[in-house]
């Protein structure tokens, strides 16, 4: 299966709890979804903040985006809380 | 050179300035309305709560253009202009500033309140509440969400 590379970026209270701000990483995931996925394999702490938060948000390429939007190579993707901005 | 439209910046700004050169260039302006958000002590007490406002460099700017040029095509505006602060704020400091230029005023007022809702769920920024007793994210209100309903909007839950 071919990868691809994708930066992806945390920000807020999400960076807090999972001690990282930016990466860059090697993937096979097709979409967002298929990318939480992959990060969640990383642990409990990662599955949780990812996969069982519903109050989650992402963009891709700074559009915000949905579970089922598509990743392709030199994307960037980012997670956040709900916003609080104003 | 083109005035900007969009300014996301560390520095405060002067609200009659930015009036005033906003306006300069139209005669045909007769209403101006303005929102003015500013930052409240969350920690009203001995120890004074600052804020940090965290943001999306990049993301930031388009998110905060999308939103004017979502009220300049709802409305019969002649001009418009947003400014928001990052970085390290206290209380009574100036967050954000959005201007709305009209004939008449109710395209102007309705813009501005308009922009106002639209930002506060749409624009990558997150406030930190900052004492010295520590620091806690700030959660997001469901007012806010309930506000973007009154235009239409959805808020952007993580959709399949």
């Amino acid at each position: 299966m071919s990868t691809h590379s994708v930066k992806v970026l945390y920000f807020a209270a999400l960076r807090d709890a999972l001690n990282t701000a930016e990466e860059t990483l090697e993937t096979t995931a097709k979409t967002v979804e298929e990318l939480m996925h992959e990060l969640a394999q990383r642990g409990d702490n990662w599955s949780a903040h990812l996969l069982e938060n519903r109050r989650l948000r992402v963009s891709v390429n700074q559009e915000l985006s949905r579970k089922s939007t598509h990743l392709q190579s030199g994307d960037e993707v980012a997670f956040f809380p709900p916003v609080t901005g104003g | 050179m083109l005035p900007q439209r969009i300014k996301v910046q560390a520095a405060d700004f002067d609200i009659s300035e930015e009036v005033r050169q906003l306006r300069a260039p139209y005669a045909d302006v007769g209403a101006v309305a303005m929102f003015l958000g500013t930052v409240r002590d969350l920690n009203l007490g001995e120890s004074v709560s600052n804020l940090y406002l965290e943001h999306y460099p990049g993301m930031t700017e388009k998110a905060l253009e999308k939103v004017r040029q979502a009220a300049m095509q709802r409305w019969n505006l002649i001009d418009s202009l947003i400014i928001h602060r990052v970085g390290e704020l206290k209380p009574q400091d100036q967050i954000v500033l959005t201007l709305a230029l009209s004939r008449h005023r109710q395209d102007a007022i309705d813009a501005c309140n308009f922009m106002m809702d639209y930002l506060k769920s749409h624009a990558p920024f997150w406030k930190k509440e900052t004492t010295p007793d520590g620091e806690r994210w700030v959660d997001a209100r469901t007012s806010d969400e309930e506000a973007l309903k009154r235009w239409g909007l959805e808020p952007q839950d993580l959709q399949d």
